[in-house]
């Protein structure tokens, strides 16, 4: 009998295999398109099938794997547990979707050859990631899949802002890659025990689970989009091709997750309570920050990434809640708070791809990402919009959807919080909690502005004369995703349970069992503390508009007239006059971006007499790009201008360093206690 | 028996709200006229309204949307479940737990949401600015109003409303400082919520000032009756809302007689037309504030809201 994790290895294996086939048959566009997608959505969706089979069956015992590959004496270790069956099962539904999308959206790509071999091979480094079980593993899948998707990044490389992307993505990725193997290294210990079985027995002294905490929260923060690590992601996720951009936004963020839960959760032990207020401050601060950034935003697709930057802040929250409580020993708790980042982590592959979709297919019927060129896209793609619309509600956490849910999960976790003896923490999570309502209201926000904008109103360039509905496989996977928003909102009972082999491996304990509770509600402690029912409020919603559609129908006048918009007596037919992105939110801008992006705005009025028109000049400063990776840009060129001419030396002068150097390391050795 | 008794209290209450929703908005106009010395629209008025409204004929923008005409009734329909959710007369009601009070505030940021989209959507001015103050205006008042929660659920140790309208009503309350805090920052944020003076005028039309009109300025005719109709049950909503957490005497348990029902009723009533009056007081003696200081006014809610639920996380170890 073949093992769970040798069966999607051999997946693994086909999606490599279609990488090559790629490249072979990229000289025939349309077909090969076609053929690639397909293969990959069969791939995806037959992993689907083995882990649903694992779920139903028994999704507890481990399934292992072991290839004679990688270091000589070691082998490369696969393992397949309950964290890393969710994972999976995000990762290759995405990757399913994103295929499903791409056979409609492929055929637009004007050079199918830079993404076909690099797709395949960007969603087998990321199912390689979640089933790794040894360090050597995990770094080499982990680069790989930074590669395959900087590879992806880069596809139209020729336009300025895509090649800079690029380069301060590969940088970044560098950077984060660095910090986990020093982690990584720093939890095998001197004797260099690589596999995760070995880190998980040795049980790390509180010094090494220090540097390990900061070196993930660099390593994974930095791929998974935390504050101040975020730069790259609002550049480089948009650059890829829209169903990429899903992907990575979607689903490699949430590797990032699984890194970090991984390590901190299943490797470290028992973590301690101070651990868990770091992730927490870091958390708040994404998700506050993630959001106003997107608000301040007027390109759609930078929108959506930085809104991810948001929802990586949510997921942190939660995951340092999990801490705090696990860390105070209250298991069930920790078992609520872990559940509502996973519910999150769920949630959020399905409305971001979902509106990294919908992003797509506005860009490919109109050539625009700018919303401040589009408008009225309602009419001219009815049922785009429409999922698009989907997608927003879910994503501003608003009931009866998903979004909403584990939102809810997580304030319910918030509110377990006085029970924590230790005052850092009796501070921090209300604060913290006011900051996830906060970002919760200005994501509602930011997604009026996004629709609105972009779908409402009135044409705001010629991009949009000609625009249409996208093709029906893009439309296939949109509207699956929005049946999932709603399914998961309306039946997260499902979810909760699902999620419960998860927690007990993680926690060893778990939410009480929802889908036996009455009426579908889904109760995290008690019924009389709190209680939500989807399915109730999605019907009550429905019967009591039904209702009125029928009351009003039956007895009010069924008169309409069309006529021109009221404008105060005076018609405007200049489609500019309308609110923009910019103005929009401006008034949010003046409340928090005074603070926060040292926003200002001028006026310049001419004198009286002067015929030239007045000028509004708004400033707005990325004040983490400047404050602190501008210093750093500085300083590097400074140093490497300073010893550039360490290059030019003679031979001797070479010699004499080298020889300086041996005696200095001797020293060191020596003296060394 | 006992599960008729439930679900005819039950389809009572979602009728009661329905029909005392624009009495009360009709009786805050009634009583802020007499206090300016004017005689006043009748009681009736608001019912008035909406019959002429639904007679009229829908005047649509030439590019408004299908979205723009299934709005209205999807913002009566969350609006109505959600004052619908909150305990009025009776606690303990059949589907009470559908929806906490946090679910209870996301669906009125549901309504919300939509509402400022159906503002954008036939692309004038002053529908964006409607909609740019509003969600300006509920990015505020939406955390306060969850610190608020957070504060009743600490303080009662539940969200579910008719489990701290109980508590509440119990003497092992006392009276703490962090409640009054709460109650003071509740009422800013129901202040601002529905479109009242200081923060916005439900009676202006004059472009600068205002927020809620704006939005609906496309409207007219049955889907300006839905949305009148939404926000005179948004009211009555918070009314409802204020007088169950922090007057909660009156209030039927679940399993009394029939009897209690009808007392439960009155009293509600009359707990309507005091906070009615209040209301009516406070407007008349306040000036409506520009558009840039409600931030500070909903910023001291927010605030508010913080430092109570604060010092209830404090508290609990002393």
């Amino acid at each position: 009998m073949i093992s769970d994790a040798a069966v999607l290895l051999w997946g693994v294996a086909s999606l490599l295999g279609t990488a090559v086939l790629a490249i072979a048959v990229n000289r025939t566009p349309g077909s090969g398109t076609r053929l690639v997608y397909g293969l990959t959505l069969g791939i995806s969706v037959a992993a689907l099938l083995v882990l649903a089979g694992r779920v139903l069956e028994d999704p507890v015992t481990p399934s292992t794997a072991v290839l004679p590959v990688g270091l000589p004496w070691i082998g490369a270790h696969f393992r397949l547990d309950a964290l890393s069956t969710f994972f999976l099962g995000v990762i290759d539904f995405g990757g399913a979707m994103a295929s499903l999308y791409g056979l409609g959206y492929g055929s637009h790509e004007p050079s199918p050859h830079r993404v076909l071999p690099f797709f395949p091979a960007f969603l087998a480094g990321m199912n390689l990631v979640v089933l790794a079980d040894d360090a050597f593993t995990f770094l080499l899948s982990w680069e790989f899949m930074s590669l395959s998707s900087w590879a992806l990044v880069i596809v139209h490389h020729r336009e300025r802002e895509n090649a800079r992307a690029g380069y301060i993505y590969l940088v970044m990725a560098s950077f984060g890659t660095l910090a986990l193997l020093l982690a990584l290294g720093l939890l095998s210990g001197p004797g260099g025990n690589y596999t995760f079985e070995a880190m998980r027995a040795a049980g790390p002294t509180p010094l090494v689970a220090t540097f390990v905490l900061a070196l993930m929260l660099l390593g994974a923060g930095s791929k998974a989009g935390l504050v101040p690590l975020h730069v790259w992601l609002p550049l480089a996720h948009p650059a890829a091709p829209s169903h990429v951009s899903a992907l990575m936004s979607g689903v490699m963020t949430k590797v990032a997750v699984y890194g970090f839960i991984r390590v901190i959760f299943d490797l470290l032990g028992e973590p301690t309570w101070w651990s868990s207020i770091i992730v927490l401050f870091f958390g708040g601060l994404t998700a506050v920050l993630g959001i106003l950034y997107a608000l301040m935003e007027k390109d759609l697709k930078r929108l959506l990434a930085y809104s991810t930057i948001e929802n990586i802040g949510v997921i942190f929250v939660s995951l340092g809640l999990a801490l705090a409580f696990k860390a105070n020993a209250m298991p069930s708790a920790a078992a609520l708070a872990l559940t509502a980042a996973l519910f999150h982590a769920l949630n959020h592959s399905f409305f971001k791809s979902l509106l990294f979709f919908g992003a797509g297919a506005v860009l490919t019927a109109t050539g625009e990402r700018d919303m401040e060129k589009l408008g009225g896209l309602i009419h001219r793609m009815p049922q785009t919009s429409f999922v698009f619309l989907v997608g927003c509600v879910a994503i501003s956490s608003l009931p009866p959807f998903n979004g909403f849910v584990s939102e809810w999960l997580a304030f319910q976790a918030v509110l377990q919080s006085p029970d924590l003896p230790q005052w850092g923490l009796k501070v921090m999570v209300p604060a913290v909690g006011g900051l996830l309502a906060l970002s919760a209201a200005l994501a509602a926000a930011c997604f009026v502005k996004a629709f609105g904008i972009t779908f409402l109103g009135r044409p705001r360039s010629s991009a949009v004369e000609h625009a249409h509905d996208a093709d029906r496989y893009s439309l296939a996977a949109m509207f699956i995703l929005a049946v999932l928003c709603l399914l998961a909102g309306i039946l997260p009972g499902l979810v909760i349970d699902g999620l419960s082999p998860v927690t007990l491996s993680l926690i060893g304990s778990r939410m009480p069992v929802q889908m036996a509770q009455p009426w579908l509600s889904i109760v995290p402690i008690a019924a009389s503390r709190s209680s939500y029912n989807g399915l109730l409020v999605f019907v009550f919603i429905a019967i009591s508009a039904s209702a009125a559609v029928y009351v009003i129908h039956r007895f009010a006048s069924h008169a309409l007239r069309r006529g021109p918009a009221w404008g105060c007596g005076f018609a405007d037919g200049v489609a500019g006059s309308q609110y923009t992105g910019v103005s929009f939110a401006q008034p949010i801008r003046r409340v928090f971006g005074t603070f926060v992006f040292r926003a200002t705005e001028r006026v310049e009025m001419p004198a009286p007499g002067e015929t030239r028109p007045a000028r509004f000049n708004l400033e707005v400063h990325d004040v983490i790009w400047e404050t602190l990776y501008l210093p750093i840009g500085k300083a590097l060129d400074f140093a490497t201008d300073h010893l550039n001419h360490l290059q030019f030396l003679t031979i001797r002068r070479y010699l004499t360093l080298v020889f300086l150097f041996l005696i200095v390391l001797l020293l060191v050795l020596a003296l060394w206690p | 028996m006992a599960l008729i008794l439930e679900l005819t209290v039950q389809a009572a209450q979602m009728m009661l709200v329905l029909l005392l929703a624009p009495l009360l908005t009709g009786f805050i106009r009634k009583v802020r006229a007499r206090l300016l010395r004017r005689q006043g629209p009748p009681l009736i008025q608001p019912y008035r309204d909406l019959l002429r409204l639904m007679r009229k004929e829908v005047v649509l923008a030439d590019n408004a949307s299908w979205l723009f005409r299934v709005i209205p009734y999807l913002i009566f329909a969350a609006t109505w479940v959600a004052a619908a959710l909150v305990p009025t007369f009776a606690t303990g009601l059949e589907f009470s737990w559908t929806a906490d009070l946090i679910a209870i505030v996301a669906l009125l940021g549901s309504a919300r949401f939509f509402l400022a989209l159906a503002a954008m959507d036939v692309g004038t001015s002053f529908g964006g600015i409607g909609a740019s103050r509003e969600v300006m205006i509920a990015s505020l008042a939406e955390p306060a109003m969850l610190l608020i929660v957070f504060s009743l659920a600490l303080v009662a140790g539940a969200t579910q409303l008719s489990t701290v309208a109980a508590f509440m009503g119990s003497p092992q309350v006392g009276l703490r400082v962090s409640l009054g805090m709460s109650l003071i920052a509740l009422v800013m944020v129901a202040i601002a919520e529905n479109a009242r003076v200081p923060v916005d005028n439900p009676a202006t039309h004059l472009e600068l000032t205002m927020v809620h009109e704006a939005m609906v300025l496309e409207y007219s005719g049955r889907h300006l009756a839905m949305i009148d109709f939404a926000a005179f049950l948004k009211l009555l909503l918070y009314v409802s809302l204020i007088s169950c957490v922090f007057v909660p005497w009156g209030l039927v348990t679940a399993g009394a007689g029939p009897w209690s029902y009808v007392l439960g009723v009155v009293f509600y009533i009359c707990k309507l037309a005091a906070s009615g009056v209040l209301l009516a007081l406070f407007e008349t003696a306040i000036a409506k504030m520009r558009v840039f200081r409600v931030p500070d006014f909903l910023g001291a809610a927010l605030m508010l809201a913080l430092l109570g639920t604060l010092l209830l996380f404090v508290s609990r170890s002393l």
